[in-house]
């Protein structure tokens, strides 16, 4: 009896130790898997694309003037 | 030079930008303390280093031709690249700051990183004071790349070396090797390594639509 009270406290002891080193690093997994990760994505995007194509525009004019 | 004239590589800047902001968001990251989510500004802020020494590189080069020829077209893509740098330099910075405050505690914590990098920032901002500050065209190229030339290692000992030699909280200081097994794994590196490209690539452009309206200021006066 004493043997196997003895070894089930090692083994709630191990658990819990275990428990306490898995314990997950919290990320945002839970934010991008409900999808809304994407909408600030979508933002981001439009205003790379907005910027770039302002950037091209710049070029176009200066080529006009170039020549 | 002509390539500065080129369509192609700027469309390739765009894809790979948009490539970089998708897939930093959306790809795996390393699940670690402190950093949590905001690894991910490693594909950003670090890029804006990568750019800022690309266009001072590319100074650096011009500022030598220029001594070499006295072409003052040279000189004039040596100021340019050295404006668009220190634009990146101050983007760096500041998104660096950001990120300390949420990790090392303080936007400034007098960290040595920190430090060093505001006082080449001001290595950078003498440059344009000395070039202003001169009227003679001829006197001014050549001061300043001179001037050029010597600050770009001052500034590579200043943020690369002297850091490293002590303690800091930046990763890659203190023995740490930054992008090492530690902090860093494959998944994030197909990121990174085309964000540093994209950057770099975006940083000349905008340099070259710089170069090129002063080209046009300095054929206007010139003539006139």
């Amino acid at each position: 009896m004493k043997k196997f009270l003895l070894f089930a406290i090692f083994c709630l002891s191990y658990l819990v130790v275990n428990a306490q080193q898995a314990q997950p690093i919290e990320m945002a997994d839970e934010m991008r898997s409900s999808g809304k990760i994407y909408v600030v994505i979508t933002t981001l995007v439009i205003i790379f694309i907005g910027l770039s194509i302002y950037l091209f525009s710049i070029d176009r004019r200066l080529k006009k003037i170039e020549k | 030079m002509k390539i500065i004239y080129k369509t192609w590589w700027k469309i390739l800047t765009v894809i790979l930008l948009l490539y970089t902001l998708i897939a930093g968001f959306l790809l795996g990251v390393p699940h670690l303390p402190i950093l949590h989510e905001t690894i991910r500004n490693t594909y950003f802020h670090v890029p804006m280093w990568i750019a800022m020494f690309t266009v001072f590189i590319i100074s650096v080069i011009y500022s030598i031709k220029y001594l070499n020829t006295g072409n003052e077209k040279y000189d004039l893509i040596a100021v340019e690249c050295v404006n668009t740098g220190t634009f990146f330099y101050v983007l760096g910075l500041i998104t660096g700051m950001m990120w300390a405050k949420y990790t090392w505690g303080e936007f400034w914590s007098n960290d040595p990183k920190q430090n060093s990098a505001a006082i080449a920032f001001l290595l950078y901002c003498a440059y344009a004071v000395l070039r202003n500050s001169i009227d003679e065209e001829q006197k001014r190229a050549k001061i300043s790349a001179i001037y050029n030339i010597f600050a770009f290692p001052i500034m590579v000992v200043l943020i690369m070396i002297l850091p490293r030699l002590t303690d800091s909280l930046h990763p890659g200081n203190g023995g740490n090797p930054a992008f090492g097994k530690l902090d860093m794994d494959n998944r994030m590196r197909m990121v990174l390594y085309p964000a540093f490209i994209g950057w770099s690539l975006m940083a000349i452009w905008i340099a070259s639509l710089r170069y090129r309206i002063r080209l046009i200021e300095y054929k206007k006066n010139e003539i006139d």
